[in-house]
């Protein structure tokens, strides 16, 4: 079984699928709901304080904005567990997004960064492109397995 | 119990700067309550389409969504907060154009702030403030005419300054420099009974401002206690005679900077500076002491110096004082030494607080720095407009307190 860190971070779908397919999603797994009535498309489910920005200068400098080091001290320590990552990219609000694009960016840079195995794939606008996206993510995640084995 | 303020909240970043607690706090205090406006996420790329801005971040797209939900009525509020994280220029666009957005087309009152994790509910409370007083008290900032025997205190965190206003005209007036709060206090509002002629008991109603506006207010049985905001917007337009129409104050403070869009004296869009000295008053006050001369001889000296000879540019006070140390020792002219101060402060308010409302004319500058005529000199080149300066500028937020607190008099 191995750790993947799913992108969007908040993705049900995504966490779901990894976690059917034997491995364990590492994700914010919060669901997104079909009215936003919270701050942000990502609201945490934690009680983030004023620390959280400084934990993240671990990950960001110090010019970097708050709320990128505040998203980073939570998202960081879960980078640097994955020993797998899906990432999918032109996501629909629906499937799971992440609020802040500089923090995308940060967190995709990281993971391309780490040398694990990386599946990145365009969010399906079909069916047909559905099932090849399952299909994609049940490959790359049995092939994890393998590695995992040998 | 009146009805609690409701301030719609827009922003990116707040809760994972680990903020949004002060934000909520600041607003408790007030009597206010911020919400977020809850809009359907099926709505959000539909409402981004039609605003026009093409943003990434998916919470500045929510943004956007709830600002136009505002505009077009689908969401009920009575003002709007717009914070987003400091130093983030994608978030500073959104901030910027939905602000101005919101101020034409609609009446809610609108305070934009960018925040990092150090912000607190006291840095927010003015603010918000302002925003509840706008929204609750708007009966009363229509008021135009002073009316009876009033007086107005302004407790700044420089000087204090007391105003007796009767039938409409200024018959007193006080100021001293803020050491003990209450005590600067006494002297400016004996300094102003004295010159008016009149004793304690002649008030009818008494108004304070300013920082230290709870204590003294407290101390004088105040009638009306308000942020500088508001009263201070009131009291330039007053004294300006341009209670009507579109407007925008200017008031370089002590500590921090205020810079208002006023429409009929009430502000629409306003900001507040105060992090760094180099762009405050306090800065030119340093400069007067290291030139030798009294504050109020700055701005003549100003007037005969050309700025553009000294490099002076710097929102830091130590920095400023730096390049203000290095100039004299390099043999710049006092003249010159003062202008190019003058131009520095002038130049930090432009580029960090005036991007952020919307300049509309005449611009009024009030407050004691307006007397500094080498400040509004280079505010005026900057703005590349005539810089309106009332008389009793500096009294502003005590006239505008006198003027309101005519509203609380038995029988008004």
């Amino acid at each position: 079984m191995a750790k993947v860190f799913i992108y969007p971070a908040t993705s049900l779908i995504l966490s779901d699928l990894v976690a059917r397919f034997g491995h364990k999603p590492l994700g914010a797994a919060l669901g997104i709901r079909e009215r936003i009535q919270t701050a942000g498309v990502d609201s945490p489910p934690l009680q983030i304080t004023p620390e959280e920005p400084k934990r993240g200068l671990k990950y960001a400098a110090v010019e970097v904005p708050s709320g990128v080091r505040g998203r980073m001290a939570i998202y960081g320590p879960l980078l640097e567990e994955a020993e797998a990552a899906i990432i999918v990219t032109d996501a629909d609000l629906a499937f799971g997004c992440m609020g802040c694009a500089r923090t995308d960016e940060l967190i995709l840079f990281s993971l391309r960064q780490s040398g694990i195995p990386i599946l990145e794939l365009k969010y399906p606008e079909n069916e047909e492109e559905g099932v090849q996206f399952v299909a994609a993510v049940r490959k790359f995640l049995a092939g994890l397995e393998k590695e995992g084995e040998a | 119990m009146s009805r609690k303020v409701r301030i719609a909240q827009l922003s990116c970043g707040p809760e994972y700067s680990g903020v949004q607690k002060e934000i909520y706090e600041a607003a408790e205090s007030v009597d206010a309550e911020v919400f977020f406006p809850d809009i359907a996420l099926a709505d959000v790329e539909r409402a981004v389409d039609a605003f026009g801005l093409d943003v990434r971040s998916a919470d500045l797209k929510l943004m956007i969504a709830r600002g136009k939900a505002l505009v077009d009525g689908k969401v009920d509020a009575d003002a709007v907060f717009i914070g987003t994280c400091f130093r983030c220029a994608e978030a500073a666009i959104v901030r910027n154009e939905l602000r101005r957005y919101i101020h034409e087309h609609s009446r809610l009152p609108v305070v934009s702030y960018s925040f990092t994790e150090r912000t607190t509910a006291g840095t927010l409370l003015t603010r918000m403030e302002a925003l509840t007083t706008i929204a609750r008290r708007r009966a009363l900032l229509a008021r135009e005419e002073q009316t009876g025997i009033t007086m107005g205190v302004d407790s700044g965190s420089s000087t204090t300054k007391a105003v007796v206003m009767k039938d409409n005209e200024i018959v007193g007036t006080g100021w001293l420099p803020t050491t003990e709060v209450i005590k600067s206090a006494e002297g400016a509002v004996a300094s102003a009974l004295e010159m008016a002629g009149l004793a304690r008991e002649d008030i009818q109603a008494v108004g304070t401002t300013g920082y230290g506006r709870f204590l003294i207010g407290r101390h004088l049985g105040a009638d009306l206690i308000q942020e500088e905001l508001t009263v201070n917007s009131k009291g330039a337009v007053y004294l300006a005679g341009h209670q009507r129409g579109a407007s925008t104050v200017i008031d370089i403070g002590g500590m921090d900077n205020k810079a208002i869009s006023v429409l009929d004296g009430i502000p629409g869009t306003f900001t507040m500076g105060g992090i760094c000295a180099g762009a405050s008053g306090r800065f030119l006050e340093m400069t007067a002491k290291r030139l030798g001369v009294e504050i109020t001889e700055l701005g003549p000296l100003a007037m005969k110096g050309m700025g553009k000879n000294v490099p002076m540019n710097s929102y830091c006070i130590v920095f400023g004082t730096q390049s203000l140390v290095n100039a004299l020792a390099a043999g710049s002219s006092r003249e010159d030494v003062a202008a190019a101060a003058c131009h520095s402060v002038a130049e930090q308010v432009f580029e960090q607080q005036l991007q952020e409302i919307d300049i509309k004319e005449p611009v009024i500058m009030v407050g004691g720095t307006s007397l500094i005529e080498g400040l509004v000199y280079a505010m005026g080149q900057l703005l590349q407009t005539e810089i309106l300066v009332p008389p009793h500028s500096q009294y502003i937020g005590a006239v505008g307190s006198a003027l309101l607190a005519s509203g609380f008099i038995k029988g008004e």
